[in-house]
């Protein structure tokens, strides 16, 4: 640090000579020593973990939960997701997204039963079941990580599961503990952890939905809650809907139909958990050193958490009790083309150390991927210029700049929608009367999606033609997919319709160039802005604008987001905007946020317009149960006409995401549903190596310029000095 | 001094009393314990009975300041406020909503806040003294001038110029050190030389023009005139007399930020991926983590009091004529 302070401090002569310029210079040498420890000087990555193929990312947000009982963000589920392993999992490179056995050994069993718990006969349809089995076998052999709390003495008892409160004073990580041990997994780890779901004290976000469906899942919480003292360690309690058949096999059954069950086991809520974790984790002074299932999970996945830093870096490496897995041998077609079955065949995972670093603010991100030092990046609207370019038909392009580097570019549509929605309970623009209908059809032509996309995401979206994005099955490709209340089909391609349309529909509401004719009184709307800093107020004025294109007034009620969670709630509000990322890809999971029995209003449901339509309910509960075919093609089709005339929401667009990565990552395939990417990268670690050296070559002149300017500024000062240190002398 | 130090301490008590009453009064005006506990749980899916739940594990369950339901003193002790306060007075600080252990995390967090706060201030006190010392010297010719127009200059930027345009132009154009980040141990020096450099280069403008003013209003006393007369060099005058009598306001304003430096800065810790208190105090208000910033503001307003004690008591040292009762 003292070499800083040489460097800029114009020192007083004496002080100069006292040290000496040979001190200076070696401060100086010190200095670029000390910087350009390792191949270059700018280097962010730790020296100690760069060896064997190792993957560099950053993350923006720290995970908060790790605990599979808790997580549900995309945060914590890019952490959770290489090291836990649910039942089942989906294909990395089909599409649409495809589900495969994962820990189970093959796709679950289904079984219909009666009242009675007896098979129900052939033939008779599913919808009747009283109730629904899923039976699944997982697969033998399959061993957790080596972990402190599997660990074990000769005699067989548990390490660790006895600590005291002095056993614990040099423990700060898990690390700190020196033996550890595995075992395998088995079925009952699995009853496990669905029993850990349903305990209150876990705050498990799906307990409640989980509860409508798992037999016993509400009992087994009220027992627990209503019960003083119930120990972590939930062995001892039995719930009746899930029990274990076997080693390797268990059953979890469910009240009624629940066809959509199938996808939850894909998720890591129902990843197995062995009891020795909590006992391990549960031990006084555990939870002081912050030595909980939130921050340390334990798994059978190709990966472990090895440095758990949320505020700096998070390391995962290759669990080496991971038993393999053959990369897939088929994909999508064009999958050929684009390398993502070079390695078909070959046992995952490639990669033997990923680093996450913490990194808040997008510039600096950026400036790291650009060197070389992150692998993979997202695109911040700051840089976009910098990375994609149109062509003159509007294709998605990399710059000159990115493809000198080498730089891949995939796009991906997200299952998720974002929608203005319109609070049917309002007596303005709710309600299912012409009058109201009219009005929200107008204002969904006039809010023009194609311009916001443009202005405000680069691009980045398509417009919605209903609640279900792309790739979720019941969309229809061409016409016959589009909004028609909305858009006409011109020369094979959706075009809105004018604005001369949308305010001929104004007129017939009775709101003729945004007068309502009952009142005579201008049309004023509001709309529930949540946040009004000077990112949403470009937003907001242009939204502003496009109502105003009616001669509507809309006045913005700027709020926080939980203030406007109340207000959704009790459904105060008017007009806003909101959006829902699947939890699965199943069109259930899009057409309930417009269920009936889920308004917010009602049942602090999804469903945020409180949209309530006995048809449309009617033809959801029919949806719901069947599997995906002709028929339920034919009630989605019915049902995206009912929304589309109804308008309950604008339907704003689905967001596409734009992933770069460098040359040297290989099987980097987008995906939006599944996290459990890792192990099925692989990263050309001399490539890598020979690019890093070329693009991060220090520039030091500077530095001697610097020192020069320095000196050519101090010696005037100096020579002033010591001039008037000698006419004072005589 | 000893009795003044204790009646100082007394007086701490009603002031942290009021910092974290208003405290709890302005997150709370913002935020019901309804929605801090739907914040923690997410959007999807929660039902009232979770959220019900979450409040009772985590003493929301009860009313804000004033509990009517409860008879005598337990109307005030049986509160969020008063459940959420006491122990704040030993410094356990407990758990952050999350579930993270506050006090622990604080331990670990201070370190990264000290190795830049540190050198930034040493170097920046001896860089700002030195330049506002040739200022003094070359009082009224073209380089005071020059260097004070200069720091004027400096002081109008931004702090976030300093840290993007130094981020690009050192770690990003000419490659000298990493753009950001952090490591433990030896490692951290070359993550911690850009943000001091930029720290040190923020303070001089102000730093200098101050020192300057200070250095300035000494060199016009009659006991330097004295000590000119007397033949001293003009190097003796400064160093030995004008710097020693100028230490006190200097005093005051280093040792009463010293407290502080635990505390990190909120801007260069986000900008540079340093993992220290100023980070973590933006992320718990980002994540609306109410123990957090209850103990942060509350360690916060300790360290400042310490820091004005201390301050006291740097004037008897510094100046044996002030006398502490």
């Amino acid at each position: 640090m003292n070499s800083i302070h040489f460097i800029t401090n114009p020192t007083p002569v004496r002080f100069i000579r006292r040290c000496g310029l040979s001190r200076l210079w070696g401060s100086v040498a010190a200095l670029v020593l000390l910087a350009g420890c390792g191949d270059s000087w700018n280097d962010p990555r730790g020296e100690n973990l760069g060896s064997g193929s190792v993957l560099y990312a950053s993350f923006s947000d720290r995970p908060q939960f790790m605990d599979p009982a808790r997580s549900y963000t995309t945060t914590s589920y890019s952490f959770i997701q290489q090291i836990y392993e649910p039942p089942l999992a989906y294909h990395y490179l089909k599409r649409p997204y495809e589900l495969m056995p994962l820990s189970a050994a093959r796709m679950p069993e289904v079984l219909y039963l009666d009242g009675q718990g007896n098979e129900l006969p052939p033939g008779v349809p599913a919808e009747e079941a009283a109730y629904t089995e899923y039976q699944v076998e997982i697969k033998p052999g399959i061993l957790y990580q080596p972990h402190p709390a599997l660990a074990r003495r000769e005699d067989g008892s548990y390490r660790y599961h006895d600590l005291a409160e002095a056993d614990l004073e040099s423990v700060n990580a898990l690390a700190d503990f020196t033996q550890t041990g595995s075992r395998e997994l088995v079925a009952e780890d699995f009853v496990y952890q669905i029993k850990r779901l349903a305990d209150p004290r876990r705050h498990c976000p799906i307990a409640g939905i989980i509860a409508e469906y798992v037999e016993g899942f509400a009992e087994f919480q009220a027992h627990i809650q209503n019960t003083e003292g119930v120990p972590m360690d939930l062995r001892g309690l039995s719930m009746s809907g899930v029990e274990s058949l076997s080693r390797y096999r268990y059953r979890v059954r469910l009240k009624g139909t629940y066809p959509q069950f199938i996808y939850w086991l894909a998720m890591p809520f129902f990843a197995p958990m062995p009891w020795e974790a909590d006992v391990f984790h549960e031990q006084p002074g555990m939870a002081q050193r912050n030595l909980t299932l939130h921050w340390y999970p334990i798994g059978t996945g190709p990966y472990m958490l090895t440095e758990n830093n949320p505020n700096l870096r998070m390391v995962l490496e290759r669990n080496p009790n991971f038993r393999g897995q053959p990369y897939p041998e088929e994909g999508e077609p064009g999958d050929e083309g684009q390398g993502y079955l070079d390695d078909r065949g070959r046992t995952m995972p490639f990669i033997d150390r990923a680093v996450f670093s913490l990194e808040k603010e997008s510039i600096p991100r950026w400036s790291k991927f650009l060197q070389g030092y992150y692998d993979l990046s997202g695109i911040g609207s700051d840089s976009f210029d910098q990375a994609i370019e149109y062509g003159g038909g509007g294709e998605v392009g990399l710059t000159d700049a990115m493809e000198e580097k080498g730089i891949v570019l995939r796009t991906a549509v997200d299952l998720t929608v974002f929608y203005m929605g319109f609070n049917m309970l309002d007596p303005v623009v709710g309600g299912y009367g012409e009058r109201s209908r009219l009005l929200r059809r107008a204002i969904s032509i006039a809010v023009d999606y194609e311009e916001n996309i443009s202005i405000f995401t680069n691009g980045r979206g398509i417009p919605a033609q209903g609640p279900l994005p792309p790739q979720i099955f019941g969309v229809r490709e061409g016409e016959a997919g589009i909004n028609p209340y909305v858009y006409r089909w011109e020369d094979g391609k959706a075009v809105r319709r004018s604005i001369e349309e949308a305010r001929e529909l104004m007129r017939r509401a009775g709101y003729q160039n945004g007068i309502d004719q009952e009142t005579g009184k201008p049309l004023v709307l509001y709309f529930e802005a949540v946040g009004a800093g000077p990112d949403a107020k470009a937003s907001l004025n242009w939204l502003r604008k496009q109502f105003a294109k009616l001669d509507i007034q809309l006045v913005i009620r700027a709020t926080d987001y939980n203030r406007f969670r109340a207000k959704m709630r009790k459904g105060t509000g008017q007009i806003f905007q909101w959006g829902w990322h699947a939890d699965y890809p199943d069109p259930e999971n899009f057409l309930f946020l417009l269920y009936g029995p889920n308004a917010q209003v009602d049942t602090n449901g999804p469903n945020s317009a409180n949209y309530k339509n006995p048809e449309y309910d009617a033809l959801f509960s029919q949806m719901k149960n069947i599997p995906n075919g002709e028929r339920r093609q034919q009630i989605i089709d019915r049902m995206m006409e009912i929304l589309r005339r109804d308008a309950p929401w604008s339907w704003g667009f689905h967001p596409v995401s734009y992933i770069l990565s460098h040359q040297w990552v290989h099987n980097n395939k987008p995906t939006t549903m599944s996290y459990n990417t890792l192990k099925y990268r692989r990263i050309d670690t001399e490539s890598r190596a020979a690019a890093l050296q070329e693009w991060n070559r220090p520039t030091v002149w500077p530095i001697w310029a610097g020192l020069g300017v320095l000196v050519l500024l101090i010696l005037p000062a100096l020579i002033g000095f010591l001039r008037r240190e000698r006419e004072r002398g005589r | 001094m000893i009795a003044y130090i204790i009646r100082r301490a007394l007086y701490a008590i009603p002031i942290l009393i009021g910092v974290n009453l208003l405290t709890f009064m302005l997150f709370f005006v913002v935020n019901s314990p309804e929605e801090v506990a739907r914040l923690h749980l997410g959007d999807k899916y929660t039902t009232q009975e979770q959220v019900e739940a979450w409040k009772q594990e985590h003493g929301y369950d009860k009313p804000l300041l004033y509990n009517p339901e409860a008879a005598g003193l337990d109307s005030l002790t049986d509160t969020i406020f008063y459940t959420k306060s006491v122990r704040l007075f030993v410094f356990d600080f407990g758990n952050s909503d999350s579930g993270r252990n506050i006090g622990h995390d604080i331990r670990q967090r201070m370190w990264p806040s000290l190795a830049i706060a540190v050198p930034s201030l040493i170097l920046g006190l001896l860089l700002n003294a030195t330049l506002a010392l040739m200022l003094a010297f070359f009082r009224a010719s073209y380089l005071d001038v020059g260097g004070v127009v200069l720091c004027v200059i400096l002081m109008s930027i931004s702090s976030l110029f300093y840290i993007i345009g130094g981020q690009y132009l050192v770690g990003k154009l000419l490659q000298l050190v990493p753009i950001s980040g952090y490591d433990t141990g030896f490692e951290a020096a070359k993550f911690l030389i850009l943000p001091v450099i930029i720290s040190v280069i923020y303070g001089i403008g102000s730093g200098t023009r101050w020192y300057r003013t200070l250095f300035l209003e000494e060199i016009s006393k009659d006991y330097v005139r004295t000590a000119r007369a007397k033949g001293l060099s003009e190097q003796w005058v400064l160093f030995r007399h004008v710097l020693r009598n100028a230490l006190i306001p200097i005093l005051t304003g280093v040792v009463v930020i010293l407290p502080l430096l635990f505390m990190g800065s909120l801007i260069t810790e986000s900008f540079f991926g340093i993992p220290g208190l100023g980070s973590y105090t933006i992320d718990a208000i980002q994540r609306q983590d109410f123990s957090i910033v209850r103990a942060m503001v509350f360690l916060g307003t300790v360290l400042y009091i310490l820091g004005l004690l201390l301050t006291d008591i740097s004037y008897t040292l510094a100046d044996p004529r002030i006398r502490l009762r």
